[in-house]
Parts: structure tokens; C-alpha cells; sequence
């Protein structure tokens, strides 16, 4: 009898699991339009009319929420014009907010057409996905309080640096610098409180972030301005998404004839950098380094 | 300067973000824990069986959760099912999944063991008035049994809603993520905002949990009169 009931209730309990796993299913791929590992295709994109691109929200001036929960920056502003030449309407785009760690699970599994969020090129994620033309080129920067100033690597050594996960940052100096000690965290936020509590020595990431964040705040210097490649930041698309990746390509050099980017430089970048930043040191047109 | 950090959260709509981060994380907190109560009691039945295989299967289902960090499941269930399964979940129902997966599982374990505290006594004298093993379960076992769980239920209830800060890695803009967007985007202007953001969050937090808490406190004189 006990066994019985027993049985009956395990039998409840998966049926129950497995209808209501199916209804979530279901429910979900209604929304998106039957869902698949693969990537959108242009004309997908296009049929759709909205283009879903993953960028930051909370790496003020690339992409930032201002204080009315809108989204701002200078990925932002590109990926606006994405959608305006592509669906007519800057208002096309829906945006995905990502985090640095996930950029590359976001395009593998789809939920994005496009990462433009402060995507810097590099030869291992290369192999992950696709990267269109740069718009942007950067080198790491290692910023520290002007008590205990960083001027070269060699100081360093036996010392805490502050990076972010998944950020060239981290791979260049665990791979290059073994005897700096990593403290490491997921987000930006949380990396430039620790540099502010003290709980590391430096903080070291893209040079134009550190010199940004550096400028407002007294009591830290950029002691190392260049350090590691000279890098390009450049949108991503799945990997094998060809038609979307040459339809971006060729945008970039079109933009690159209006000097596009110069004009997001002074619209987003200027405000926050002010003239210690020469635009040329940044700004990329038409993809040409 | 005091003033400076403050004045961010009037700004614009912050704090209206603020509340529907917050709103975000009750949901999904909520409604997991609704399908866990839902399922983790029928478990905790299951758990209790004399059956070998039964038990094994479901001590197997109670370890996997309790060793798998949160964060793992979540990234399995939003990006792995995306990628192998075809299967494509929004962040907050990945959430949801994800949190009832693990709810059920935990809640299966406190059951089984209010389950196990009820004397044996208590099932013979209801089998000894001819019940039968439903009614038994019905109105002499689940009643007791529910007293003996409230205090367990509230607290994994509010673990839940604490948890659900992890689910900014799989792009759900809940109440903490809410809170560094303002802080960031404002970094250049109001360096402090930081220290005034998470502390009105922290309250928030308490705002929440703390009815939670008052109303099991109350359900449970309740049960006793």
C-alpha cells in the first residue's frame, strides 16, 4: 500500500517536473522566435526588425544607464547607427547588457547578434568568434595611488594588481608576469572600490579607462600609460555569421569616409576625457589601424 | 560631500530603477520558491520511501545541487541549453529554473526530515481509526509537519532572494545590477555614490526579507493557538 502511494507520488513529482519544464519551453521559444544555437543571418536580422546587440552597462563612457535608465556611450552611439543603416531606425536596436566574463557565451549560444561592448581582438578569441573591422585601439594602462606610485612593471613584483575577469588585462599579466599577485573580479564596479579601499596596489585594464577614471579621482596616477600589444577593439559576431560580418564591415568603412568615429569620439569620449587624450590615439576610421 | 552622494538617488529616475531591480529579484524569488514549497513536499514524500533505488536517486539529486554552485547552473541553463539543446531561456526564466531546481531540492531535504521527526505513533492511531494512508498524510501528518517547517522555509525563502544577485552574469538587471549602473554612470561626477547606493540596497534588502520573516513569526503563533 505504502509503496504504492510511494510510487504514484515519484510518478506526480517527474510529471509534473517534465510538464512544466515543457510549458516553460514552449512559453520561451514563442517569445524569441524559435530558438537555435545559430546565429541570426542578415536577412533574419532584417525580417525581425530589431538587431539585438550585447553591450555594457555599466562601463561609463563605452556603455553606461544614465540617471533616466537610458543607455549612453560610444559602443552605444555605434551600435545606434548599426541599426538606423540597417532597419531604418536608431530605435531598432535592443540592447542586452552582458558582463566582460560572458561576452563570448552570449554570441556561442545566440542571445546576441552582435558584442560591441569594448571588445578588445585578441588571437585566442579569434577562435571563439568573429571580429569585424576596429573601431577603436587601446593599449593597457596601470593606475595607482600617487602615495605608492606604479611607474614600471618591475614594481609590481610580490605586489596585489586589481583586474577584471576576462579582460586582456588578466590574460597578459598572468601570462607575462607570473610574479605579480591577481586580485580579481567580475565587475568594473566592484575592482575600482577595491583600488579605493586599498585591498590592492594598482589596478590595471584599457589605458583610456584608467586615464578617465584617474582624472576624477585626485590621489591617483596613470603610472604606466602603455603597457602589453597596442590592441584593437572591434564588434564580434558568431563565429561563420559571414553575411552579417561583411554587411558590418563594409558599414565601418563607409562611416570611416563621414570620420564617423571622430564625431563619437567628441559626442561621448570628449566630455569625460577632456584634451589630456589626443583623439588619434583612440579613434580608428574605416578600420584602418 | 555628504549631500553630493545622496542627491544621485533623486536623480532622474534612479530611484524608481532602484525599486524595479528590486521588483525583478522578488519575482523571481518569489516564484521559485512558490514551485519549490510546491515540489519539495511531494520530494520529501519521496524521500522518505523504503526503496533503495528511490532513495539513492534523490540523496544523488540532493548532493548534485548542494555541490554545484548556483552560479554554474545558472550559466548551464541560460547559455548551455542555448548552445546544445536549442532550447533558448530568458535570463529571469533561467533564473526561475535554476532556483527551483535547487529549492526543490532543498526543501525535499526539510521535508523529509519534518516527515521523519512525526512519531510513529501519530500514523498508527490514524491507520488504527481506519484511514487510509492519504488521510493519514491529509489531516494528522502534513498539519504537524508544516509547523515544524515554517522556520526552515523562511529562511531558505530569504537566502533565495539574497541569491538572486548572482543572476546578473546571465544579463537579468536585478536590484544590485540597478544599483552599479547608477554608480557607475555616475563615477565621474559623485565619486561616493557607492557607500549611499548599496546602502539604501541593504536597506531594500531588509525591507523585503523582514515582512517575510514577521509573517512566519505570526502564522506560527497562529498554528499553535
Amino acid at each position: 500500500m505504502k509503496k504504492k502511494l510511494l510510487g504514484a507520488l515519484l510518478g506526480i513529482t517527474m510529471a509534473a517536473g517534465l510538464l512544466a519544464g515543457c510549458g516553460q519551453a514552449k512559453d520561451n521559444g514563442g517569445n524569441t522566435g524559435g530558438a537555435a544555437a545559430k546565429a541570426r543571418t542578415l536577412s533574419e536580422i532584417k525580417d525581425a526588425g530589431t538587431i539585438k546587440i550585447g553591450v555594457f552597462s555599466d562601463k561609463n563612457p563605452f556603455g553606461y544607464v544614465d540617471s533616466n535608465g537610458k543607455i549612453q556611450g560610444y559602443d552605444v552611439y555605434l551600435a545606434k547607427r548599426l541599426a538606423k543603416d540597417l532597419l531604418g531606425s536608431e530605435d531598432k536596436v535592443e540592447f542586452v547588457y552582458v558582463e566582460a566574463a560572458s561576452r563570448v557565451e552570449y554570441l556561442k549560444s545566440a542571445k546576441v547578434d552582435v558584442i560591441l561592448a569594448n571588445f578588445t581582438v585578441t588571437d585566442e578569441r579569434k577562435e571563439q568568434v568573429d571580429f569585424a573591422l576596429p573601431y577603436m585601439k587601446v593599449a593597457l594602462g596601470v593606475v595607482s595611488p600617487d602615495a605608492a606610485l606604479i611607474t614600471d612593471v618591475a614594481q609590481l613584483k610580490d605586489k596585489t594588481l586589481i583586474v577584471v575577469k576576462g579582460t586582456t588585462a588578466e590574460t597578459y599579466f598572468s601570462e607575462n608576469h607570473p610574479e605579480v599577485k591577481l586580485l580579481k573580479f567580475d565587475e568594473y564596479q566592484e575592482a575600482y572600490d577595491a583600488l579605493l579601499d586599498g585591498r590592492g596596489d594598482a589596478f590595471s585594464t584599457d589605458n583610456t579607462e584608467v586615464l578617465a577614471w584617474a582624472l576624477q579621482n585626485k590621489g591617483f596616477t596613470v603610472g604606466i600609460e602603455s603597457i602589453g600589444n597596442l590592441d584593437t577593439i572591434a564588434p564580434a559576431v558568431q563565429k561563420g555569421n559571414k553575411e552579417l560580418l561583411d554587411w558590418i564591415n563594409s558599414e565601418i568603412e563607409t562611416l570611416g569616409k563621414e570620420q564617423f568615429f571622430h564625431k563619437d569620439f567628441e559626442e561621448t569620449l570628449k566630455p569625460v576625457y577632456g584634451d589630456e587624450i589626443d583623439p588619434e590615439n583612440l579613434v580608428v576610421e574605416g578600420g584602418q589601424v | 560631500m555628504q549631500n553630493l552622494g545622496i542627491r544621485i538617488l533623486f536623480e532622474g529616475n534612479n530611484f524608481l530603477r532602484l525599486l524595479g531591480g528590486l521588483l525583478v529579484s522578488l519575482k523571481i524569488a518569489v516564484l521559485s520558491m512558490a514551485l519549490s514549497v510546491g515540489l519539495g513536499i511531494l520530494l520529501g514524500m519521496v524521500m522518505t520511501s523504503k526503496k533503495r533505488p528511490i532513495r539513492i536517486f534523490t540523496r544523488l539529486y540532493l548532493e548534485t545541487v548542494r555541490i554545484m554552485p548556483q552560479l554554474v547552473l545558472l550559466f548551464l541553463v541560460y547559455f548551455g541549453a542555448a548552445k546544445h539543446l536549442n532550447v533558448n531561456f530568458s535570463g529571469q526564466m533561467a533564473a526561475v529554473i535554476v532556483f527551483t531546481f535547487w529549492g526543490t531540492a532543498e526543501m525535499g531535504d526539510l521535508v523529509r526530515s519534518a516527515l521523519e521527526s512525526i512519531p510513529v505513533h501519530q500514523y498508527q492511531s490514524g491507520f488504527a481509526l481506519g484511514m487510509t494512508e492519504l488521510q493519514v498524510y491529509r489531516h494528522i501528518v502534513i498539519p504537524q509537519t508544516i509547523r515544524r517547517l515554517l522556520p526552515s522555509v523562511m529562511n531558505l525563502l530569504t537566502r533565495m532572494i539574497k541569491t538572486t544577485s548572482l543572476v546578473v552574469l546571465i544579463g537579468v538587471i536585478e536590484v544590485v545590477k540597478v544599483g552599479k549602473q547608477i554608480i557607475d554612470s555616475s563615477r565621474y561626477t559623485v565619486p561616493d555614490a557607492a557607500l549611499w547606493v548599496y546602502g539604501v540596497i541593504f536597506i531594500l534588502y531588509f525591507v523585503i526579507c523582514y515582512p517575510f520573516s514577521r509573517a512566519a513569526a505570526l502564522l506560527d503563533k497562529k498554528l499553535k493557538d
